[in-house]
């Protein structure tokens, strides 16, 4: 006899898009990066564009991207993934381009590369998987970990005049003028991926614009690495991730003109 | 500058650098990614100069580790794709480099080596011989290494280097220095357009309906595929052991053998000259290719020859490769200049007549 363990009205997302290729995740249980993989993917689907476009996985937990993107992808090195992705809009401009990646690979490693793409307004879609951890290498501090956090290299809690601030990057790249699009969504609440889903949908109709990057940071969990129970984990997102790094659109195109405006209190 | 057609060929007048990229231009290149260095930026300007006049793309990237890795991203979408920097630059894209070997993407790098290590001297050198040959990153990969010794081989590589990154799939290295990068000399170049490129079916150029998703990478997590991998780039290396080339120069009635690569090979020529004015029968072996390495035709040389002299614009790195080559058969001992300095053919005479007493 089948069983819904979930109505299926209740479903935010599609579990076996075309675009997916059907590879169980690899994910801990309770990680966002599934939710938005599918998302991602249930969007190339929706727009039929699953033969035009071309990924760039990262490394960090998501390396195996391409396991589960049904999509011609390439593995980039780590922090590299912008630079990748700008070379092959660059040769096949007619594709749609997107890069995954996380805090430590995006924001630290590779801030020169994020950087400069945004700077150079490069027509492809950059996400941001901001979990506020190194996941992969074992939960240690990254660049967005919060302050007092506690990660393998901080046990004592992070302290901003030996280890920095957590960085903003995302309203960093807003001030860019290569920069279209830039919001900030999450995965923790059933609204919050429909508002995500949007996101990526707006993200690859503005890239066939060629008006520049879209940038959509998600902020997301690791309950291993934040060594919490799923549920706990959503919970710590709600009190400590959302008042750092605050939900919403940051920069946007005018509906009249089509130039990007920044968002007001960003 | 002068200029004379000739059949869709054409003779000029031109600086090594620019001879290069001209060179590029005509063999189809699509994209170039680079960043400015002493002494080859003039490959990036000539390129920024004329690509829109003509067809490709050339972008100055944020750093060399940008750069490689857009050479990455855009062999991997199947665009015939190039970078060129000196010394410290090549030592930034080494990473870069051994993932674009793991992932198996074509592409042609050029290094016209500078002075090091560190920052070191803009003049030319060889000091760069092992990072080019050896691998140069981590892991074990070997790169299509080719040595041009005139400006017009710098121009006859690019199509070569090419022409072996894309039937290998490995990443070709033109191996300059900054003496061929600077000077001027006449060079004859083909037509454009001659040197057709098939966007390979491994490429990622969106997944068409009914075949299967391409993927680019260099992770092979599990220890049984990777070594597999490993296997695989070994065997191709072995296989590429065809496209050996090397010059062999009055080697037959010599009693000594110079051996030297690029520029050196050309200062070699002339130190035998002035040795044969005096009595000492010296031949000249000029490896091409230096990986793969003119190993038979060393190791054959040394059972008639017993004495050999490599000169080289380093502390001593090629050296080791002839001696694996001739295996204990001859003598073989080493003449260097380092950090700029480019020896002459008295000093290599000088070097000639003690090793003949």
């Amino acid at each position: 006899m089948e069983q819904f363990l979930i109505n299926p009205d209740c479903m935010v997302y599609d579990n076996h898009p075309v675009t997916l290729t059907g590879e169980p995740f690899h994910y801990c249980p309770g990680c966002g990066h599934g939710v938005i993989h599918k998302v991602l993917m249930e969007v190339v689907r929706d727009l039929g564009i699953q033969e035009e476009v071309i990924g760039v996985a990262p490394v960090g937990c998501s390396v195996f991207a391409y396991h589960y993107m049904n999509v011609d992808m390439q593995e980039a090195a780590h922090g590299r993934a912008s630079a990748v992705a700008t070379a092959i809009k660059r040769v096949r401009p007619q594709n749609y381009v997107f890069s995954y990646q996380g805090d430590g690979d995006l924001a630290a490693i590779g801030t020169a590369e994020t950087i400069h793409t945004v700077n150079r307004g490069e027509n492809i879609l950059m996400v941001f998987v901001n979990n506020a951890i190194y996941g992969m290498t074992g939960g240690q501090m990254a660049p967005t970990s919060l302050i007092g956090m506690k990660t393998a290299t901080s046990p004592y809690g992070r302290d901003a005049a030996s280890m920095g601030n957590p960085i903003k990057i995302t309203e960093l790249l807003a001030q860019l003028p290569g920069a279209y699009y830039v919001a900030r969504h999450a995965v923790h609440t059933p609204n919050a991926v429909r508002k995500l889903t949007k996101a990526f949908k707006n993200a690859f109709e503005y890239q066939k614009l060629n008006r520049g990057t879209c940038f959509i940071e998600v902020v997301s969990n690791c309950p291993s690495g934040w060594k919490m129970s799923p549920v706990q984990s959503i919970d710590w997102i709600e009190k400590n991730m959302l008042p750092m790094f605050p939900l919403g659109d940051i920069k946007v195109p005018d509906p009249k003109t089509g130039d990007p405006v920044m968002v007001k209190n960003n | 500058m002068e200029k004379q057609e000739l059949k869709g060929k054409e003779i000029k007048l031109m600086k090594g650098n620019e001879a290069l990229a001209e060179a590029a231009i005509r063999a189809g290149l699509d994209a170039y990614f680079g960043y400015p260095i002493t002494p080859q930026s003039e490959v990036m300007e000539y390129l920024t100069e004329n690509i829109p006049l003509r067809r490709g793309l050339v972008l100055q990237a944020e750093s060399e580790v940008a750069s490689i890795n857009m050479v990455y991203g855009a062999a991997g979408a199947g665009a015939r794709v190039m970078t060129s920097s000196s010394s410290p630059g090549m030592s930034l894209m080494q990473e870069g480099i051994s993932y674009i070997a793991s992932a198996q993407l074509p592409c042609l790098l050029v290094n016209v080596m500078r002075g090091g290590p560190g920052l070191g001297t803009i003049q030319p050198s060889q000091g760069d011989y092992f990072q080019a040959v050896k691998g140069g990153g981590h892991g074990d990969y070997k790169l299509f290494t080719l040595a041009p010794s005139t400006v017009q081989e710098m121009v006859d590589f690019v199509f070569e280097g090419f022409k072996m990154a894309e039937k290998y799939r490995v990443p070709a290295m033109l191996l300059a220095d900054g003496a061929l990068g600077q000077m001027m000399e006449k060079v004859e170049l083909p037509a454009e357009g001659q040197f057709p490129h098939v966007i390979p079916e491994w490429a990622t150029t969106g997944k068409k309906e009914g075949r299967k998703q391409n993927v680019i990478t260099s992770l092979f997590i599990q220890p049984e595929k990777m070594e597999q991998i490993n296997l695989d780039l070994q065997a191709k290396y072995k296989a590429m052991e065809i496209e050996v080339k090397s010059e062999s120069i009055n080697t037959e009635d010599a009693d000594l053998i110079l051996v030297a690569f690029g520029l050196v090979a050309r200062i070699c020529m002339k130190a035998a000259e002035l040795a044969r004015e005096k009595g000492i029968k010296v031949g000249v072996i000029r490896p091409i290719t230096l990986f793969p390495f003119p190993t038979e035709v060393l190791n054959t040389t040394a059972d008639r020859i017993k004495k050999f002299l490599v000169v080289e614009m380093n502390a001593g790195q090629m050296v080791e490769d002839v001696r694996l080559s001739i295996n204990g058969k001859a003598d073989v001992q080493f003449y260097g200049r380092m950090g700029g300095m480019i020896p002459n053919p008295e000093e290599i005479l000088t070097k000639l007549e003690s090793m003949m007493k």
